[in-house]
């Protein structure tokens, strides 16, 4: 069976700074896959990498087995896969219905059509109501998105990745910021949506990593220093010098 | 089912009942308009140059407004749309090709189509500045060219033309103002439903994402670009179509349909009726084209009001008239009108006087600076005024600062009224 993301000696340097230096990762189909490290760590830019926001300096990166090095980021949407950011990225002016309806048109193929109407055209409607109601977003569907409260804009970030149905996930930090309950919230919905998917996510709060992932990577300095089940993550001693056993220390 | 998609349906098929009422009523308007002129063809003629400009004007703002596109350049799709417009109708006439004349406009809006695409294929690339820029370069370009290709332009006299000698159809040569008036008027009612349509299309609505956030609508599987391209070509061939309306009406085409001024009206229209309604533009090229009719009678320097009155909107009606109209809409609903009405005709006074200070200074200049020696009594407001003393002067600074310094003590109390009958509105229309 073919990996959902294989990643080849993937670099990427800014100028002369090597911020990734040489990943080697296959992510298997299905799998909930977290990627942990300290902050600075390399992290958003191998999300970056993969969905096609950067181009890497060197290595390939593959989806399905199909190479996707270098495509720009809508190629990358269409073949399968869908991401979300660390830093809230909204249609501000639209409003909650609209942004999710956005993540919904091109793979229900209506793609640049300017021959279908949005609003009487009920099988984009349904779907993005699926949506709302998936991320407990209901009450707010008519609020322009700029006026959520932050939580909020969070839970919208994460509808507006799966509201395509891509098959590939990728969560850039999904709870970052949120309260226990409003994590909490989002983790159940984290794990609902990823069900019979392949889910990539980047996240710092190892209780959800750790209830949620199948697998963990652990990232320091633009390399991967472990892949492996949370249990054997725990345990293993290069992660806990590198990363773990510092992490309090970080937080201070 | 849930109940926002009930909701949802309830909205939609009251939406659909008052868009379609809306519809028949533009439709009736249009229509009936003429009964109302006394078959006046000034009148005529001044609704035909609306028409034409609410089509160049929503075509504009489907860059700027839904598109967040600032083109300084418009004018070539609507130019070029002309003057092919205008060629097109001398092979009708010499019978080289067969088209009836009320037709022409989709020969306009092809060209404005061909030429949206292959410009649009690399001046959308990106949007802001740089979109900006390459309109504006394109726009100068286009504007020189027409003094150099005499022969395709036909210089400074421009390219003329006889709309009557199409095949007639139905008895109708548009011979008449009349006659042209329908043709318009039909052309504008297609366009402005079709423009009303694409913004409710997907690519239509991505427009709108796009401009919001380009990077994320590429995460969402729409190449930034292309949405961009789409709208542009649209934008040209509405222009274009516009223009070859222009052709029609005029039966002249000239350089000047190519120049800066042109390119700068929708601008000006759009900004004054408001970029982000669909009906802004509408407003905005109803209020311009009357503006500088009325203006154009009295006085020379029309420009320069309209010029004031623009940099004014963007100043202090960023939403332009319609959002001026829309911020009352619930006090209107809640008959609260009559509350707010007394605290603006006390600050009507002052802004009077500032336009009269504004008025009275550039008038006076204007003839002082134009008039021949030894007469220098001008006409103004139906007095005389002595343009070569000081005191013309005097007196109009004074209630230009006079009027300043009054509405800017009153604009607070103002504010504060509109927004207490505002809330009350909202509060009571809730109960
Ligand atoms: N566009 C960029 N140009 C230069 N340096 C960058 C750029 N993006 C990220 N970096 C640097 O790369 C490093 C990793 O950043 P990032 O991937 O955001 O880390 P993480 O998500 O793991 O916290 C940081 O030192 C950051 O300053
Ligand atoms: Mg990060």
């Amino acid at each position: 069976m073919t990996s959902a993301i294989h990643l080849v000696d993937l670099q990427k340097s800014f100028g002369q700074t090597a911020i990734i230096r040489g990943i080697n990762l296959e992510i298997k189909k299905g799998e909930r896959h977290a990627i942990i490290g300290p902050n600075g760590a390399g992290k958003s830019t191998l999300f970056h990498l993969i969905s096609g926001k950067y181009e890497p300096t060197a290595g390939s990166v593959k989806l399905h087995g199909n190479e996707i090095t270098g495509l720009p980021p809508y190629e990358i949407y269409r073949k399968g896969l869908s991401r979300s950011f660390q830093v809230t990225n909204i249609f501000h002016r639209m409003t909650v219905y609209e942004n999710v309806r956005c993540g919904i048109m091109w793979n229900m193929g209506y793609k640049y059509s300017f021959w279908n109407r949005v609003d009487t055209t009920e099988e984009i409607n349904l779907k993005t109501e699926a949506v709302l109601e998936e991320i407990g977003m209901v009450e707010r569907a008519m609020t322009p998105a700029g006026l959520l409260t932050y939580a909020e804009q969070r839970a919208l970030e994460i509808g507006i990745t799966i509201a395509g149905g891509a098959d590939v996930i990728m969560l850039d930090e999904p709870t970052a910021g949120m309260s226990h309950s409003e994590t909490e919230q989002a983790v159940a919905l984290i794990r609902k949506i990823s069900e019979n998917k392949t889910l990539v996510m980047v996240e710092h709060d190892m209780g959800v990593v750790f209830g949620l992932a199948d697998r963990i990577s652990v990232l320091v300095y633009g390399e991967i220093i472990a892949t492996d089940t949370p249990d054997r993550i725990k345990e293993n001693e290069a992660v806990q010098e590198a990363y773990l056993g510092t992490e309090h220390d970080d937080d201070a | 089912m849930s109940t926002l998609t009930d909701m949802r349906r309830d909205m939609n098929a009251r939406m659909f009942k008052q868009q379609r009422n809306m519809w028949i009523a533009v439709a009736l308007v249009l229509g009936c308009l003429p009964l109302f002129y006394g078959g006046s063809d000034f009148a005529l003629t001044v609704s035909i140059q609306i028409g034409m400009m609410i089509i160049f004007s929503l075509a504009y703002n489907m860059l700027l407004g839904q598109g967040g596109m600032l083109s300084f350049g418009m004018a070539v799709y609507f130019g070029m749309g002309g003057f092919l417009s205008m060629h097109f109708m001398n092979m009708i006439e010499a019978d080289t090709v067969w088209l009836p004349m009320a037709l022409l406009p989709v020969v306009g809006a092809f060209i404005g189509l061909v030429l949206g695409l292959i410009i649009g294929s690399f001046s959308t690339r990106k949007a802001g500045t740089i979109f900006a820029m390459i309109s504006l370069g394109i726009g100068e370009l286009v504007a020189a060219s027409s003094l150099i290709f005499v022969k395709f332009f036909g210089g400074e006299e421009g390219v003329t033309g006889d709309r009557t000698m199409g095949p007639e159809m139905f008895g109708v040569d548009f011979a008449s103002e009349l006659e042209v008036y329908y043709l318009v008027a039909a052309w504008v009612f297609i366009a402005t439903l079709l423009m009303f349509l694409f913004s409710r299309t997907p690519v239509g609505r991505m427009a709108n994402a796009v401009r919001d956030n380009p990077e994320r609508a590429e995460f969402v599987g729409y190449s930034q670009r292309f949405v961009r391209l789409i709208s542009f070509a649209g934008a040209g061939l509405f222009s274009g179509l516009a223009g070859s309306l222009f052709a029609i009406t005029y039966e002249i085409v000239t350089e000047e349909t190519l120049n800066a001024v042109t390119s700068g009206a929708p601008l000006i229209m759009v900004m004054i009726g408001g970029a982000g309604y669909f009906i802004g533009p509408i407003i905005g090229a109803i209020f311009y084209t009357l503006l500088s009719t009325v203006l154009s009678n009295y006085t020379e320097i029309w420009l320069m009001y309209v010029g004031i009155i623009f940099v004014l909107t963007i100043m202090y009606l960023p939403a332009g008239l319609t959002g001026l109209l829309l911020m009352h809409n619930p006090i209107i609903k809640a008959k609260k009108l009559k509350r707010i009405l007394p605290v603006y005709g006390k600050i009507a006074l002052p802004v009077i006087g500032i336009f009269l200070g504004i008025v009275g200074l550039l008038e006076v200049g204007h003839y002082a600076h134009n008039a021949s020696a030894g007469d220098m009594t001008m006409s103004l407001f139906f007095v005389s005024v002595d343009t070569s003393s000081y005191l013309p002067w005097i007196f109009f600074t004074g209630i230009l600062v006079g009027g300043f310094m009054l509405a800017k003590k009153q604009a607070p109390s103002v504010a504060e009224t509109y927004e207490e009958v505002h809330k009350e509105a909202l509060g009571g229309g809730d109960k």
